[in-house]
């Protein structure tokens, strides 16, 4: 059914779907090319965490995009690229973490375990990596079969991902964090752009424009 | 005060020391950490090598310090490599990014340069870069703990503030030192960017300014300091977070109220006038309970006062480090 969907949405979608099954799988080919060769900074193991991180939440906020440009733009093919990017979110989100917990700490349970306590952004990243695994493991067509409407409230969980995301961008940064209020008031947005009523209101807009 | 004197008298050993790990000596040699010279810096251009120290405006040459005299810290740990100290630095004043500064500060000018100090002293003093090359240099090898949690070790070469204090004679009433890096937004392109207040101000109590430990540096890895790394003199604290130790200073004041200084007025939630090293006492954001040792992967656990303890501890004697962080 949703493949059918894509198959008939024409050649733009189809790009975008390639685009998105190449691009993500270069972009982590480049930054392993650049840890093996040495040319990140003097602190690799930090540049291999911001990358991965920042990767995960732009792939999580265009996954959250996608229904709501669907909406305001009427071109609902879009939609089918929710699924992939969501799942390459959950990927980097997981590379980020194993860069932090194998790489940073050398799996150092003991100095994870002291740090979680006095680490604001960790404990808000952990329930996010949480809730992408958990999304990423519920999203075999099999598994949305099974769980019927409970798998549509456990997805809806994306969102609530998005925002503590972004808060643990906003936490760990020093100095100046309009970067990450600017993903934290991106997510409130998409998020907004959900609700039933505002629903309703953007495709009337949409289509009194469009007669 | 025993196994920082035992490195101190390892770190500035001979040259020659440089080639083999920890130097054999055990714990007979009673030598302090101070008055031991690294070589007096020569002086610049002219043939004769007695000419005296570069005088204002000449480009003072490179001194002649020694190479490094020792491969570790003395709790065993390696140096951090020249090129990593030399490329991964924090100075706002050039930028944020860390891999931005040394670009940005290439052309940055040091020379001439001069420190003013003055305040609540009886001998005002501006000093010029020949009068501060004059001062016995000696080797110190500490660790940089930045508040960031990653860490260096790093081998300086500087003199004890507390010998520059001592000679302009702080009043009674002098009760803190209060330390400005230069304000040059011309040269320093971040000044002109309005998102963090310039000039960078510190500040030590009075005693902490006085101790051993606290030195004004003007060179490491046996050359004279980059402008990345705050050049042509820098402050060193190293049982204090790195932000403490202010670069390219050219203002030392003496004070009776507590500065107020910049990241302590800038978010005093976050960041107070002590910032001593310490697991304890998180940030408020993150834990300070680990660091990252920049070129190792694997944390290690943070020390309290960066290992400084047996040295620094009396200065803060029933204090509370959790008020006074």
């Amino acid at each position: 059914m949703v493949l059918g969907k894509r198959g008939s949405a024409g050649p733009m979608a189809r790009w975008l779907h390639v685009a998105v099954h190449v691009g993500v799988p270069l972009s982590l080919l480049v930054l392993i090319a650049q840890v093996v060769l040495g040319r990140l900074s003097f602190d690799p193991i930090r540049d291999v965490e911001l990358r991965t991180g920042r990767t995960a939440l732009n792939l999580l906020v265009l996954s959250l995009a996608c229904t709501p440009l669907a909406l305001v733009t009427g071109w609902r093919a879009i939609r089918d690229l929710r699924r992939p990017l969501g799942l390459y979110a959950a990927l980097y989100a997981g590379l980020h973490f194993l860069a932090f917990a194998a790489w940073d700490y050398g799996l150092q349970f003991d100095l994870i375990w002291l740090d979680l306590r006095g680490n604001r952004f960790l404990q808000v990243g952990l329930p996010a990596l949480v809730i992408l695994v958990a999304l990423a493991v519920t999203s075999p067509r099999p598994a949305i079969r099974r769980m019927g409407r409970l798998w549509k409230w456990l997805h809806r969980l994306a969102y609530a991902a998005g925002l503590l995301a972004a808060l643990h961008f906003y936490w760990a940064v020093k100095v100046d964090r309009r970067v990450p209020l600017l993903y934290g008031a991106i997510v409130v947005l998409l998020l907004l752009l959900r609700l039933p009523p505002v629903v309703e209101t953007v495709r009337e807009l949409r289509e009194r424009v469009s007669a | 005060m025993k196994r920082f004197a035992a490195a101190a008298a390892a770190a500035v050993g001979t040259g020659v020391l440089a080639a083999c790990a920890t130097p054999p000596t055990g714990t007979s040699e009673p030598a302090t950490s101070t008055d031991t010279p690294v070589a007096a810096p020569t002086a610049s251009g002219g043939a004769a090598p007695d000419t005296p120290t570069p005088s204002v405006g000449a480009e003072p040459t490179a001194p002649a310090w020694p190479t490094v005299s020792a491969e570790t810290d003395e709790l065993g740990d390696p140096l951090t490599a020249d090129q990593a100290i030399n490329s991964y630095n924090n100075f706002y004043e050039f930028t944020f990014s860390k891999e931005g500064v040394a670009q940005l500060a290439k052309d940055f000018q040091t020379h001439p340069w001069s420190i003013e100090v003055g305040g609540l002293v009886t001998n005002p003093r501006t000093l010029d870069l020949a009068d501060l090359l004059a001062y016995s240099m000696q080797e110190r090898i500490y660790r940089m703990r930045c508040v960031e949690a990653w860490s260096m070790v790093i081998p300086w070469i500087g003199f004890p503030l507390a010998k520059l204090l001592a000679e302009v004679e702080p009043t009674e009433e002098a009760q803190y030192v209060r330390f400005e890096t230069l304000y040059d937004p011309e040269q320093m392109p971040n000044q002109r960017g309005g998102t963090f207040p310039f000039p960078y101000v510190e500040g030590l109590r009075l005693d902490e300014a006085m101790h051993d430990l606290t030195i004004l540096a003007m060179g490491l890895y046996g050359k004279p300091l980059t402008p990345q790394t705050g050049a042509p003199i820098r402050l060193v604290v190293p049982w204090k977070y790195g932000f403490k130790s202010i670069k390219s200073i050219v203002k030392i004041d003496l004070v009776k109220e507590m500065p107020e200084t910049t990241w302590s007025s800038v978010t005093p939630s976050e960041y107070g006038f002590y910032a001593n090293v310490n697991p304890n006492v998180p940030h408020p954001r993150w834990s300070q309970a680990t660091e990252r040792r920049i070129g190792e992967s694997g944390r290690r656990k943070t020390l309290l006062f960066n290992g400084y303890e047996d040295e620094v501890a009396s200065l803060y004697e029933g204090m509370d480090l959790k008020v006074w962080f």
